[in-house]
């Protein structure tokens, strides 16, 4: 079956935290065909960073469990999508507002889905209470200005 | 994480080296928990110059070492940090709390 996207990736791993550097390092270096700037990577790693997290330490509270990344590529725009079979959300609105956290004991900040939301185009978050939570975001990678000079000069050349 | 602390001005500075994720932040924290009782700092420099990468856990670190820098006497300062670390920094508003210092200490 022929893909719907130009590349597709999947990682499968355990809730522990240490993974989490796994996996922004692993979903850069796949965004990294985009030939995104260093800033736009940055933004990825943490945005990736934040979702991770949340299935560790929100959604399997520091239990075992498996959380799954998936990264598409179509065109210049990555698609991830951030999956666990935790405890779910209750409130969606809530847990999006920045400084909400329900683990202040821990100092956490409550900006994890703040920082999803401003270094990513857009974020979704569907969640089923007692099933688990899916983040998936998007970006589009900004064309270079030498792209996008090839680009015309091709345009100019078939008119 | 390497510290360093003059008597003279009752300076600590920290200077970290690691990733800063919610992986790294317990034992930062431990650490910079006792180096700041220990030494009880009129100021508290977080040099940053050496730090690739930081999500939110690392705002959480920075307000916390901060309440106990203040209630112990001292100020908190950070400096070095990159563009994507300052990107993190200014949208949490922890900069209004902790300032960000370009000078290299």
């Amino acid at each position: 079956m022929k893909s719907l996207y130009d590349n597709e990736m999947e990682l499968s791993f355990l809730s522990k935290s240490n993974n989490e550097a796994f996996a922004r390092i692993t979903v850069a270096a796949f965004a990294a065909q985009l030939d995104p700037t260093i800033e736009e990577l940055a933004d990825i790693k943490t945005a990736v960073s934040e979702a991770v997290t949340n299935s560790i330490i929100h959604g399997y509270e520091d239990k075992e469990g498996i959380v799954k990344v998936k990264a598409k590529l179509l065109e210049n725009t990555i698609e991830i999508e951030v999956t666990d079979s935790g405890k779910g959300i209750e409130d969606i609105e809530l847990a999006r507002k920045p400084l909400y956290t329900t683990k202040g004991n821990l100092e956490r900040s409550g900006m994890g889905f703040t920082i999803m939301e401003s270094f990513m185009d857009e974020v979704d978050i569907s969640s089923v209470v007692g099933i688990g939570t899916r983040i998936t975001m998007k970006k589009t990678i900004k064309k270079s200005e030498k792209e996008e000079q090839i680009e015309e000069e091709k345009n100019a050349l078939i008119d | 994480m390497n510290t360093e602390f003059s008597e003279l001005d009752k300076m600590l500075y920290v200077q970290i080296t690691e990733e800063i994720d919610h992986h790294t932040t317990e034992k930062l924290r431990r650490k910079m928990d006792y180096e700041i009782t220990r030494f009880m700092p009129r100021k508290v420099v977080f040099d940053f110059g050496k730090v690739t990468f930081m999500d939110s856990a690392g705002i959480g670190l920075l307000i916390g070492r901060y309440k106990l820098a203040k209630m112990l006497g001292g100020s908190t300062r950070i400096v070095n940090a990159s563009k994507s670390i300052k990107k993190v920094l200014e949208m949490s508003g922890v900069v209004r709390i902790i300032p960000i210092e370009e000078k290299v200490c």
